[in-house]
């Protein structure tokens, strides 16, 4: 009966547009959602839950805002939700978000964490990796199917197809989009949600050595040439050549 | 205050990693010897490696102080944690830079966790000791101060290669690494066609195209061409043939080839996300108002059954 982690984040939806003010990305009129990823995770979390009656928590770093998505991990399915919090904190850098993570994993006594394969805001893909190291697990990356049993057989992409690999538990299992449909909380699992208390934590976070300076948008491209109906396609394919120098 | 930290890092020692790709050493791995210049100075090369022969092809890069080829059987699979204890045990400490591939991300986060350092990862700028890199897929971009040692992964494609007029000294070090995961089986794939994020030319399609039998069209370009075939999230939801490992976009690949057509494709913003840093975009959509043309070198406005036969066969024409 495993205790299972899904690490989960807070992050702009995906479909909205990025502004930037001054020197500093304006979020204030942006959609938060859960990480992509984070539903395989939780879909992924889940499912090994059931094949060994263990129990699944949802973990997440931040302030009040984010308890929304700790409510959507509960409405879909997981048993418990954390937050985790200190008022001094602000952007937490990859060495304090880690050990604040690796000393609430221990805390709550998880052998197996799933998380996505990168959050949709920095795209950097530490967390899983990095934890794993923390914590001495091993740990796979880019998942997109699991087996259960008293290890994990994971699926992932590599160089020449789709390799299995068999991890021992204690793992961290960082997931893809896979070859699965995820579940959606249905209106029972959002009644109880609602309901649901989240549970607050906290943990030692060392100071970090790396901060925002400031964010900008990649510059603009000049505008290029637009041709009408299908006959330009042949024009288009001597500039590639002649003028761009790609072919 | 910049100025102090930019003392400090300059007594950093610089290590840039190798990159492996079948068992050789990756070109851009001259790329990363440049990173390393513009962040602190001169770098250590260490060379992961089951075979130390191989440094041999590094030895000449200008602007390495010495290359340490680390010499174990981890680097002959893909276990992130043997990686990662194989060349710590190697390293000296100091600021590590290496490639941004899917390995060498985790074994960077790996490296950092072991060290208590930070990891900043996908840079595409540095400025002293500020390093840029893409967000919300390539949507803006974030740039970090950094003080103290890190670790680095710096995308391809973006620093000019150091030269070859160099003549560095090699030593070979034995290291024995911890790995704990096994691989069981490998599901062979059966089309031999290149990735999208390996590729340097890449062709997609979106909901555009009308039925996922229609891509037949763009893998005969992508065959003319030797590019690799994507697809819009559009495509991918809708059509359970176009699986998502063909998806370019924010919850799928970011590419930046030197071409990148885009077929039937609207461009959502999704999408835009994950291609827009391609050095060339083409773009083919009936809508004369699609926002993808805003992001093209080179429109045509016209169905794709009207410009694909008319593209594949200029291309044939030009390459046959």
């Amino acid at each position: 009966m495993p205790t299972i982690v899904v690490l989960v984040k807070q992050v702009p939806d995906t479909n909205a547009k990025i502004v930037v003010q001054g020197d500093r990305v304006d979020l204030s009129s942006v959609k938060m959602v859960m990480s992509p990823y984070d539903e395989f995770a939780i879909e992924t979390a889940i499912r090994h839950r059931d094949a060994t009656d263990g129990t699944v928590t949802a973990v997440t770093v931040g302030g009040p805002s984010s308890e929304k998505i700790l409510k959507d991990a509960k409405a879909i399915g997981v048993d418990n939700i954390v937050r985790v919090w200190d008022d001094s904190w602000s952007d937490l850098d990859s060495n304090a978000l880690q050990s604040v993570l690796s000393e609430t994993i221990q805390t709550l006594g998880a052998t197996v964490v799933y998380c996505g394969k990168s959050a949709a805001d920095t795209g950097a893909g530490s967390t899983g990796p990095g934890i794993a190291e923390r914590l001495g697990w091993g740990n796979a990356s880019n998942v997109i199917g699991a087996e259960f049993s008293g290890s994990i057989v994971a699926s992932m992409p590599v160089e020449t197809g789709v390799a299995k690999i068999n991890i021992a538990l204690p793992a961290v299992i960082s997931c893809d989009k896979g070859d699965f449909k995820v579940r959606k909380p249905n209106v029972k699992g959002i009644m109880m949600a609602k309901k649901a208390k989240v549970e607050l934590m906290s943990a030692a976070a060392p100071s970090s050595t790396i901060s925002i300076a400031s964010h900008s948008m990649p510059p603009a491209k000049p505008a290029g040439k637009t041709f009408e109906g299908g006959a330009s396609a042949s024009q288009v394919a001597q500039l590639l050549r002649d003028e761009a120098n790609v072919l | 205050m910049k100025q102090t930290y930019y003392e400090v890092n300059k007594m950093t020692n610089m290590i840039v990693i190798a990159e492996l790709s079948k068992g050789n050493i990756h070109p851009s791995t001259a790329e990363l010897v440049t990173a390393a210049h513009a962040f602190g100075g001169e770098p250590t090369l260490v060379v992961p490696c089951s075979d130390a022969s191989i440094a041999d092809s590094v030895q000449s890069l200008s602007g390495v102080s010495k290359i340490i080829a680390v010499k174990s059987d981890v680097f002959g699979g893909n276990d992130s944690s043997g990686w990662a204890s194989a060349l710590d045990s190697a390293i000296p400490s100091g600021t590590i830079i290496c490639l941004a591939t899917t390995r060498s991300k985790d074994v960077a986060a790996r490296l950092a966790a072991r060290r208590n350092i930070s990891v900043v990862q996908d840079v595409t700028a540095i400025d002293g000791t500020n390093l840029t890199s893409p967000i919300y897929s390539g949507k803006a971009n974030q740039t970090v101060s950094v003080s103290g040692d890190a670790v680095i992964s710096v995308r391809a494609n973006v620093f000019d290669s150091t030269g070859n007029d160099g003549s560095s000294e090699i030593s070979v070090v034995d290291a024995s690494g911890d790995v704990k995961t096994a691989v069981q089986e490998i599901m062979q794939r059966a089309s031999t066609r290149l990735d999208v994020s390996e590729a340097n030319i890449v062709i997609s399609g979106g909901r555009g195209m009308g039925s996922p039998a229609n891509f037949a069209h763009l893998e005969a370009v992508a065959d003319t061409i030797g590019a690799a075939v994507g697809a819009s999230r559009a495509a991918v939801d809708t059509w359970d043939e176009i699986p998502h490992s063909m998806q370019v976009g924010q919850t799928g690949k970011t590419v930046n080839p030197n071409l990148y057509i885009a077929v039937g494709i609207s461009g959502a913003i999704q999408h835009l996300a994950g291609m827009r840093s391609s050095k060339y975009i083409v773009a083919i959509n009936k809508d004369a108002d699609a926002a993808i043309f805003q992001h093209a070198d080179y429109g045509i406005v016209a169905t794709w059954e009207e410009a694909l036969p008319v593209f594949q066969e200029a291309l044939s024409g030009m390459l046959g």
